[in-house]
C-alpha cells in the first residue's frame, strides 16, 4: 500500500497553495490529486496554474492526477470540465458521473472520486469498461464493504484507494453556506472561504461540534482518522491511503502514516469503517 | 405537461388519481426505493392492484427502485425489476449503474427514468445514462437555478421532470452522506433520510429538544412549528456567530407555482409532487391545487398567476408553513 494525498479542498490564497505543493514535492508521497473540486467561483488558481503546478509536481517523481468538481452545473463548468479532461498529460479524478463521461467519450483512463456513487461491485465493474482505473471508496462505505467487494473477484481489475485521513466530504448544495452566514449570496460572496482554511466550525446547541462549513460543501467537524486500520488495509489490498490536507501537517502525516499511526487524536472519527455512524469513534480491539 | 404525484399506499393512489394526477409514482415495502418507512409502500400484490386501478383510469404508473443494491444483496433488487417488468409498470425509476444496466439489457422495452438519487445536474451525466441505458427521462435534482435547468433542457437528449412541490432537500440529492454521519443509515442504501428510529424529542422546561441519535439538532418552544428533523435543517452556532440558526436551511417545503410558466416554457415534461410518506390528505390537497395551475396555464398560458388561494392551500401542508422557490431561485443560493 501506498500514499496519496487528496485535492486540497480549501480556497487558499494562490502563494499559500504554491508554498504548500512545493512542500509536497519534496515529500515522499507517491500519488497527488490536486485542482478545485468544491466550488467555480474560488478563481485565485487558474486551470493553468494547477496544470503548472502539475507538470512542477511531475518532474520531481511524482504520480499526479487532476481532479474534478464534485458539482456540475452551469455549462460554464461543464466547458471548464473538458478543459480539464483534454489536458493531454494527466488523467483525471472524476467526482460527479459528468467528468466519467468526458473521459469515457475520450477514451480516457479516470479516477473515480469519493462523490461518486459506486455502491456495489457490479457497478465498479462497468466503471471499469468505461476507463476506471482507481476507484476512491465512498467515505460512508465500511470495511465489511470493501472486504466483500475486494473478495468478488481475484485479482481485481482497478484499484482500490480509502479516503484515510482528513475532514470528510459529507455533502454538496447549491447554496453556499459560508457566504450565508456572513449574510451574503452566492454571487456576491467575496470569496469569504478565504478566511477559513479548514472550514468553518459549526456547532450544535449543547456544544458538539458537528459540521464544518466550506462553502457550498459541508464537511465533517471531526477528522477521519484510520492510521490504526493501515495493516489491515495493506492486508485487505488496498491500494492508496488518501491523506486530504488541511495544512503542512497533513503532508507529515502523509509521509509517515503508513508507518506509525498518527498520535493526535482530538476530535477525530473512524465510525463509518466500522460500519456505525460517520462521527463514532470505536476503539480499537 | 404531465402532473407527477406521490402516492404511499393504495388510498393515496386512488386519491392521486381522482384528484387529478397524470400519473403516479409508488416504491416497494422493503429498502429497494428511498422512502422505505414502515407502514408505507406496496406488496407484490398490492402494486398489482395500484396498476390494475392506474391503466383503467388511463393514468400512469411508475416504480421507484431507487436505492443501492449493497455487495451479496443484489438479488433484491433484481427480483424488483423482474416484478416490475412483469406487471407492466410504465417505467422505472432508478439511480444505481448496475441496475439500470440489468433492466436496460434484459427489459429493452420498459422505459427507464433517471431518478434524482443519481445525481445527474449536467449533460455529460445525461448523455452518459442515455447512451449506455437509453433512459426515456431525467429527474433533476434541487440544486439547480431556472436558469440553469432552462439551459440543461436546451441541449438535453432525454425529458425532464422537476421537483415542483414539497420537502425541501438543499444537498445533492444520492450525494449527501449527512444523515448516515450521525446515525449510521445511509438514505442511499437503507432507503431513508433521519430514520424515524433515531429520532427524540424531549420537553426540558418550556423548550422542546430535537434529538437525532443523541444529538441535539434542535431546540424550539413548544408552541413552534417544526419540520420533520434532518441534520441539514437543525440550529447551530459557529466561531462566528454564537446565536443558534439554521445556518444551513430552516424547516421549509418548495413550492414552483409561481416557476410554472417557465418550467413549461422550458419544456419540462413532468412535475413531481414530493411526499410518498404523507398522508392521502396531503396528497389530494397538493394534487388539486396542481391540477387547477396547470389546467389554468394550458387554458391562457399569458394570463396564467398564481392564486392567493392556491399559495394557503399549499402552505397548510407544507413544513413550517412556509415555502421557498429554493435554488430554482438565485438568491436563495
Amino acid at each position: 500500500m501506498k500514499t496519496s494525498l487528496g485535492p486540497l479542498q480549501y480556497c487558499w490564497e494562490k502563494e499559500k497553495v504554491n508554498a504548500f505543493y512545493e512542500h509536497v514535492a519534496q515529500s515522499n508521497i507517491p500519488l497527488i490529486y490536486l485542482g478545485e473540486t468544491v466550488c467555480s467561483r474560488r478563481r485565485q488558481l487558474k486551470f493553468s496554474d494547477y496544470f503548472a503546478l502539475a507538470q512542477m509536481l511531475k518532474e520531481s517523481g511524482k504520480q499526479v492526477v487532476i481532479s474534478t468538481l464534485a458539482l456540475l452545473e452551469a455549462p460554464s463548468e461543464y466547458i471548464e470540465l473538458q478543459k480539464h479532461v483534454d489536458n493531454g498529460e494527466f488523467i483525471i479524478e472524476a467526482n460527479d458521473i459528468g467528468a466519467v463521461q468526458a473521459a469515457k467519450e475520450r477514451n480516457l483512463p479516470f479516477v473515480c472520486g469519493p462523490t461518486v456513487n459506486n455502491y456495489n461491485f457490479a457497478t465498479l465493474k462497468k466503471l471499469h469498461q468505461w476507463g476506471m482505473q482507481r476507484f476512491v471508496m465512498p467515505v460512508e462505505l465500511s470495511k465489511e464493504w470493501l472486504t466483500s467487494v475486494i473478495e468478488t473477484e481475484q485479482p481485481i481489475p482497478f484499484e482500490v484507494e480509502v479516503f484515510g485521513h482528513g475532514y470528510l466530504p459529507l455533502a454538496h448544495s447549491a447554496r453556499c453556506f459560508t457566504a450565508r452566514q456572513q449574510g451574503l449570496q452566492k454571487d456576491n460572496c467575496q470569496i469569504v472561504c478565504l478566511s477559513h482554511s479548514k472550514g468553518l466550525l459549526a456547532q450544535t446547541m449543547d456544544a458538539q461540534p458537528l459540521l464544518r462549513l466550506n462553502g457550498i460543501q459541508t464537511q465533517s467537524a471531526s477528522l477521519i482518522d484510520l492510521s490504526n486500520e493501515v495493516e489491515q488495509m495493506k492486508q485487505m489490498g488496498v491500494d492508496y491511503f488518501r491523506v486530504s490536507p488541511n495544512s503542512l501537517k497533513s503532508i507529515e502525516i502523509a509521509e509517515h502514516v503508513l508507518q506509525q499511526p498518527c498520535s493526535d487524536k482530538t476530535l477525530s472519527c473512524n465510525g463509518y469503517w466500522h460500519q456505525t455512524a460517520g462521527f463514532n469513534q470505536v476503539a480499537a480491539c | 405537461m404531465e402532473l407527477l404525484c406521490p402516492a404511499g399506499n393504495l388510498a393515496s393512489l386512488k386519491t392521486a388519481l381522482n384528484a387529478g394526477a397524470d400519473a403516479v409514482y409508488l416504491g416497494l415495502k422493503n429498502d429497494t426505493n428511498a422512502r422505505s418507512f414502515a407502514g408505507l409502500n406496496f406488496t407484490p400484490k398490492k402494486l398489482q392492484q395500484a396498476a390494475e386501478f392506474t391503466k383503467k383510469c388511463g393514468k400512469k404508473i411508475f416504480l421507484t427502485i431507487n436505492t443501492f443494491p449493497k455487495p451479496g444483496e443484489e438479488n433484491r433488487w433484481y427480483e424488483a425489476i423482474d416484478l416490475a417488468a412483469s406487471t407492466g409498470v410504465d417505467a422505472l425509476i432508478m439511480a444505481d449503474v448496475s441496475l439500470l444496466d440489468y433492466a436496460h439489457s434484459r427489459y429493452p422495452h420498459l422505459p427507464l427514468h433517471l431518478s434524482v438519487q443519481a445525481s445527474a445536474t449536467n449533460l455529460g451525466a445525461l448523455k452518459l445514462y442515455k447512451e449506455e441505458f437509453n433512459i426515456e427521462r431525467a429527474v433533476l435534482p434541487r440544486v439547480l437555478s431556472m436558469k440553469q435547468v432552462r439551459d440543461l433542457a436546451k441541449v438535453t437528449p432525454v425529458d425532464l421532470e422537476v421537483f415542483a412541490f414539497g420537502s425541501l432537500c438543499i444537498m445533492a440529492e444520492g450525494r449527501c452522506h449527512l444523515s448516515s454521519y450521525v446515525t449510521g443509515q445511509s438514505p442511499n442504501t437503507g432507503g431513508s433520510c433521519s430514520p424515524a428510529q433515531h429520532v427524540r424529542w424531549q420537553e426540558v422546561d418550556s423548550n422542546r429538544l430535537t434529538l437525532l441519535n443523541d444529538v441535539l439538532i434542535d431546540k424550539s418552544g413548544l408552541d413552534e412549528q417544526m419540520g420533520y428533523p434532518v441534520v441539514c435543517k437543525g440550529r447551530y452556532t459557529t466561531d462566528e456567530n454564537n446565536s443558534p440558526s439554521h445556518i444551513l436551511e430552516s424547516p421549509t417545503s418548495l413550492n414552483t407555482l409561481s416557476l410554472l410558466p417557465e418550467l413549461a416554457k422550458a419544456n419540462v415534461v413532468s412535475l413531481k409532487i414530493e411526499g410518498r410518506q404523507r398522508s392521502p390528505a396531503y396528497v389530494e390537497q397538493v394534487t388539486k391545487v396542481w391540477r387547477a395551475a396547470i389546467d389554468s396555464y394550458k387554458s391562457a398560458p399569458e394570463k396564467y398567476q398564481t392564486q392567493q388561494a392556491w399559495d394557503q392551500a399549499l402552505a397548510k401542508v407544507s413544513e413550517g408553513q412556509t415555502t421557498t422557490l429554493g435554488a430554482y431561485e438565485r438568491n436563495w443560493q
